[in-house]
């Protein structure tokens, strides 16, 4: 097998945000646009609400100054924006309250909007990245670990989630109220908006710096997290042995060291992460304090106000200054609140990207090519003796062969095999595989015996173009493997894999996986030849049992019956067993020898096994070794030969 | 549940201090927080009353300007002070009792008995000692820092509305118990879909995981596409359930938005209305030019600061309402956890055992066993069985027999349910566990190496071995080669699970680490499986020569692994079918004949 690839990435690619960003919006363009107004309307309608009562306050003093009744008559009230406005508090309330009502149906409508518009996109990245995988090559699930893969559904998709349900979100409301706010408050007084963007550049200091340290130490700790998750699976697997062993202590006190060192990696990046917000929180209320000092500074000392509207001293407009102060102060605690509340998603937003980069990287791998163009077809045979294409289940099949001169052959599906002098490399560099040749005629049974790495495997892969050779030529009923379409090869193919892989579902079910439109009679049929049909009527349900976690309820060997039973309904002329009985002890492998043998009855068989008793009835045993085919020949044959086969056969050898 | 949380907070042991000092400081923080927008509003009455730089420092009435900016100086620091060693202690307490309960787990998983440690799933207990506990020690985190802190906050802005505000404080009284009971509508409801959701999450999870290990099983039969289907549907069905629940909880703003506007609206409205009709326009200067509204119930300056207030109160509630979910949400955990915690050994030491095994001699008197006491069938049934101290037992059988299950009784591994069992003379059950353990040497079915070096796990027998030690014992298991293969030697490291080593390279550094005990009793449970049957015979060899006092107990696949053997023992389901050596056997024995037969068809093993 090739190497697998341990260490995913950490970080986002470059240019990740943007390429995320715009599937979004290419998938919802017009749920984004309202989302993005309903967003502006409630930043508006929560700035109103301090410009409204700054405008009260106005109304109220200016009341006081004339003399008359604040909600009767109506006053010229200087807003803070400079320009004069004629209400009284009952216009302001009546306003206010409309304003509200749409701030309240934006607000709804946006985190709805957004609610459905984060989980619809996840669902079509899922589904994408799913069916992207599925047409990935075996090479993509050979070299990634399995972990990885597994993560990136659930870790990563819901590191996404948080970016586009929260931390995006934050982050364009963070810059739409900054902006608004910077521009009320410039409005106001551009020195004590001077002295908010002072306490912006401390803030932005004391984030960056505590939050770099956090992460460093973030790091540190999801190191120690890996290093005791590992030694806690260990403990875990091996508990047996620490019992058996009286190892108890000693282990609690490795465990103890790490588990430790953990602690206080944690303990650092938390405590980190948790002193953010006070600091944060306390620099706006010392600008809050430092605000309200230079105002009291312009007004008694009768400095020159500068502001959007204009440079004035504003002393002795009580009415005026009031307003400002009171809007002012409230304007730097929203900016602090909104800075300090967009520091805390930060961190959603580098592990959003980093998740959204490893999803991006698989949807990105090139999926398997295929450009055969000779078919499968079912056929019969007319009264000439020539074949015909037809759509009922004759059982009998053709490889459906357009040649480049515009003529159409149907080549009669045998199961003749033939490997020409092939070579294989998995990386392109060290040959796996080296000149092997194989002649397998139809019905003949071809067993591979050799150590681990030999190559069995690797042969099986070649032949249903799981990998493609470097050299050399695969021929099946006269055809060049590469010529014919790969799905339909692979339905000529029945295979019985050592790892039994069932799936959620019925049992019968999991036998239909060999061929969906096969009648419930049919599956029984090949349980009753895989030997299976006995133990799955003794099942609570029959074959209507529940399987769940890859028939975890179930035996090794009832599995290994299931799996045949599957590849017996498939069908198919040419079958192979890789390892199928290999963890099954001889006597229940006796049962499971019965099911496979009236499988290969009549088809053409390629098997490896670990257990040479299986293979001794093949027309032809190959030995592997380091990708050479060493010893050929039947079991007498080899057995005379006193060779590899000999010494393994008398045990003198391990398989390893 | 409450058990269970009880169980769990017993682990705070030595961080009680911080657990408890840190709700002390998120008090001193919120009362600061909350006081902070009362003295503002003081604060901007009194600097819209300044008249002359001198105001600045001193004035008629009331506080000067200058001492106010002081107190709230103080008060910021004084909860700046408090935010950072909150946040400091609940670190502290919270991931120190993740670390003791961590520790607490694992020491718990050592105390289990073979019986116990198969209740529970591998994949589980990992789970357990990882996520389920990062989870609790967020909603510790939590708890004391947000649970005491938000209602703290609700309560003090609650106050504070009275103090600063008067009759307006009415407003939040009537409030707050509608938007309570409508954010306990949402969680409540929201509650009920996500449970749904979460388990429909691990449904379409264990889809992909199925079809990542089985792709293979997927491409060889061509169904892609109907994989693809089969996936797409189950997501379509989780998204849909999931934007169920997600459109509950996005009534949670409009809810808190309503809420906050309509008290805005009441307090400008009704705060503008008191200013009016209770207090009195006053000059605060002889030209007229500046003034306030005073005496009344409410001021200016007060009604800016009862917005805050309302803002604060509100925030506290949302704040409540989502660690409710976060609580919620973590009981799962905290049950989980709660379940290995509570899970008691069922072998433990009797009073006053045993220290010392005298021999290595074994004997089954009428033993019944079954591992699960509500199971109608016996596992073992009537064995009886007497071993002398230093003989060579070879057991056979196929699987499911009870070979293993009869080895794992001599260590007491498991419990016999009826009958005695003897080592040395003695019932299992008088000795200490550690020195019956010590002296009867187990090499399990499925043998682990730890990750380390070579000589890290051979200690694991003898704490103290010299390296002659290792190597005579690596010798008699015919591993010396394996360690002299390596430059490091005894040195070499060993990756987790021991997997840079073969399987026949870790049965045979797995005997002699066995072999390091010196034990009594030693037991092979198919530890040969993959070694060679010219290797296998060597070890053989060395423990009959090199041993020869040890009781030597052998449960093999491979007749060739017995046949030399004082007795072998033929099981079959669950009961003795035949004692006896190998020419016995051979001739009498229906079992022991098939078996031979197949494996010596050609008569190659001779």
């Amino acid at each position: 097998m090739p190497p697998v690839r341990i260490k995913e990435r950490a970080k986002a690619k470059k240019g990740t945000m943007k390429r995320l960003l715009k599937m979004l919006f290419k998938h919802y363009p017009w749920h984004l646009i309202v989302s993005l107004i309903c967003l502006i309307l409630n930043v508006i309608t929560n700035l109103s609400s301090s410009i409204f009562v700054s405008l009260a306050v106005n109304a109220l003093t200016a009341a006081g100054v004339q003399g008359t009744n604040p909600f009767i008559e109506k006053f010229e009230v200087s807003s803070t924006f400079g320009f004069v406005i004629e209400t009284n508090v009952t216009y302001l309330v009546i306003v206010l309250a409309c304003i509200y009502v749409v701030g309240i149906f934006a607000i709804w409508w946006w985190n709805r909007t957004m609610a459905i518009v984060t989980q619809k996109f996840l669902n079509t990245l899922r589904k994408e990245m799913f069916n992207h995988m599925q047409d990935l090559p075996i090479k993509y699930f050979d070299t990634h670990a399995h972990g990885a893969i597994m993560s990136l559904y659930t870790n990563d998709i819901d590191t996404i989630r948080q970016f586009i349900s929260q931390a995006l979100p934050s982050l364009v409301q963070t810059g739409l109220i900054s902006l608004l706010v910077f521009i009320v408050m410039l409005s106001a007084s551009v020195w004590m908006t001077l002295v908010v963007v002072v306490g912006l550049i401390v803030m932005t200091i004391v984030v960056k710096k505590i939050g770099g340290k956090s992460s460093k130490f973030f790091i540190k700790q999801q190191e120690a997290l890996g290093r005791v998750e590992g030694n806690i699976e260990e403990s875990i697997k091996g508990l047996k042995v620490i019992k058996v062993f009286s190892h108890e202590e000693k282990s609690s006190e490795d465990f103890d060291a790490l588990n430790n060192e953990l602690k206080d990696y944690a303990t650092t990046a938390n405590i980190h992460g948790n002193i953010m917000m006070p600091i944060n929180g306390n620099i706006g209320n010392f600008l809050y304090i430092l605000c309200g000092l230079m105002g009291a500074f312009i007004y008694i000392f009768g400095w020159r106000n500068l502001s959007l509207t204009g440079f004035e001293v504003i002393k002795g407009d009580t009415a005026r200054f009031a307003g400002m102060i009171s809007l002012f102060l409230m304007q730097s605690r929203m900016f602090a609140n909104n800075v300090n509340q967009f520091s805390q998603q930060i961190i959603f937003i580098v592990m959003g990207m980093a998740g959204a980069s490893r999803c991006l990287d698989l949807l990105d791998e090139k999926p398997e090519v295929d450009n055969g163009y000779v078919y499968l077809c079912n056929v019969k045979e007319k009264e000439d003796g020539t074949l015909e294409e037809t759509e009922e289940r004759t059982r009998k099949f053709a490889w459906k062969h357009q040649h480049g001169d515009g003529t159409l052959e149907y080549v009669p599906l045998k199961g003749h095999i033939v490997l020409d002098h092939v070579d294989f490399s998995y990386d392109g560099k060290k040959l796996v595989l080296e000149d092997v040749s194989i002649y397998a005629k139809p019905g003949q049974k071809i067993a591979f015996v050799g150590a681990t790495g030999a190559g069995k495997t690797t042969i099986t892969n070649l032949i249903n173009r799981f990998y493609d050779i470097a050299d050399g030529k695969i021929r099946y009923d006269g055809i060049n493997i590469n010529k014919i379409k790969k799905a339909d090869l692979r339905r000529s193919l029945g295979i019985v894999l050592q790892d039994t892989n069932l799936f959620t579902g019925t049992v019968m079910d999991n036998i239909r996986y060999g061929r969906l439109d096969a009648t419930d009679e049919e599956c029984i049929e090949a349980a009753k030849i895989a030997n299976a049909h006995d133990f799955i009527t003794r099942l609570p349900d029959g074959y209507n049992t529940m399987l769940s976690g890859d028939g975890g309820n179930l035996s090794q060997g009832q599995r290994q019956l299931l799996s045949i039973a599957r590849a017996a309904v498939a069908d198919a002329p040419v079958m192979i067993l890789d390892e199928a009985t290999s963890s099954i002890d001889t006597r229940t492998e006796k049962l499971v020898q019965q099911g496979t043998d009236k499988l290969m009855e009549g088809r053409t068989v390629f098997v490896i096994a670990h257990r040479l008793s299986t293979v001794q009835n093949s027309k032809a045993i190959m030995v592997l070794d380091h990708g050479h085919i060493i010893e050929r020949g039947n079991h007498d044959d080899l057995i005379k030969q006193k060779g590899m086969y000999y010494n393994l056969y008398t045990g003198a050898f391990e398989l390893e | 549940m409450w058990q269970n949380i009880k169980l769990i907070l017993k682990s705070v042991r030595q961080y009680k201090k911080p657990a408890l000092i840190t709700p002390l400081f998120m008090i001193g923080e919120a009362a600061a927080e909350c006081i902070m927008p009362f003295i503002m509003g003081i604060f901007v009455d009194e600097i819209k009353l300044l008249n002359t730089p001198d105001n600045f420092f001193h004035t008629d009435g009331g506080i000067p300007v200058f001492y106010i900016a002081l107190i709230l100086l103080g008060l910021a620091i004084f909860s700046l002070i408090c935010g950072i060693m909150g946040g400091k202690y609940a670190s502290i307490a919270s991931v120190g009792l993740a670390a003791n309960l961590r520790s607490d787990l694992y020491k718990k998983l050592t105390s289990f008995s073979f019986e116990n440690i198969d209740k529970f799933s591998t994949s589980s207990l990992v789970t357990r000692m990882t996520t389920d506990i990062n989870n609790v020690q967020m909603a510790f985190q939590m708890m004391i820092r947000i649970v005491i802190r938000a209602p703290l906050m609700l309560i003090f802005s609650a106050v504070m509305t009275f103090v600063g505000g008067g009759p307006m404080g009415f407003v939040f009284v009537a409030l707050v118990p509608i938007v309570s009971f409508g954010l306990f509508l949402i969680v409540k409801h929201a509650m009920k879909v996500f449970t749904r959701v979460f388990k429909r999450y691990d449904a379409l999870n264990q889809s992909v995981q199925e079809n990542v290990s089985g792709i293979r099983v997927v491409k060889s039969y061509v169904r892609e596409d109907f994989e693809k289907d089969k996936f797409d549907n189950a997501s379509d069905g989780l998204a849909k359930e999931f934007i169920l629940g997600e459109k509950i909880v996005a009534l949670n703003g409009p809810l808190l938005n309503t809420a906050i506007h309509l008290s805005n609206i009441i307090i400008i409205a009704a705060g503008c209305c008191l200013i009016y009709t209770t207090g009195t326009w006053t000059w605060s200067d002889a030209s007229h030019t500046t003034g306030d509204w005073i005496g009344g119930i409410l001021t200016l300056g007060q009604l800016s600061a009862l917005i805050t207030y309302g803002i604060q109160i509100l925030m506290s509630l949302m704040m409540i309402s989502m660690i409710a979910v976060m609580l919620t949400l973590s009981l799962e955990a905290i049950k989980r956890i709660g379940e290995v915690l509570k899970e008691e050994p069922t072998i433990k030491d009797c009073e006053n055992p045993l220290y010392d095994v005298p021999d290595g001699s074994v004997k089954f008197d009428k033993v019944y066993f079954k591992y699960k006491s509500e199971a109608e069938k016996y596992t073992l049934e009537n064995i009886n069985i007497d071993i002398k101290s230093g003989q060579f037992i070879g057991i056979l059988g196929s699987t499911g027999s009870g070979k293993t299950s009869v080895i794992n009784l001599i260590s007491r591994l498991y419990e016999v349910t009826e009958g005695e069992l003897l080592v040395g003379g003695h019932d299992v059950k008088e000795y200490d566990l550690a020195t019956l353990r010590n002296n009867v040497s187990v090499v399990l079915q499925k043998n682990v190496l730890f990750s380390g070096t070579i000589a890290s796990n051979l200690q694991w027998g003898d704490i103290n071995a010299s390296e002659e030690e290792m190597m005579k014992a690596c010798k008699i298991a015919q591993a010396e080669e394996i360690v002299n293969a390596k430059p490091e030697g005894l040195q070499s490291r060993v990756e987790q699970g021991g997997a840079n080593f073969s399987g026949g390279q870790k049965q045979r550094l797995c005997i002699a680490r066995a072999i390091m005990k010196k034990p009594k009793i030693l037991i092979l449970d198919d530890s040969t499986s993959a070694v060679d049957t010219k290797t296998d015979r060597l070890i053989r060899r060395g423990l009959k020569e090199d041993l020869p006092e040890m009781t030597k107990i052998v449960i093999a696949q491979r007749i060739s692994s017995i046949e030399d053997a004082d007795q072998i023992i033929i099981l079959d389901d669950g009961k003795i079918n035949a004692i006896g050596t190998h020419e016995e056997l051979l001739k009498s024995n229906k079992i022991y004949q098939e078996v031979y037969y197949t494996q010596n068809k050609v008569g190659g093993d001779k």
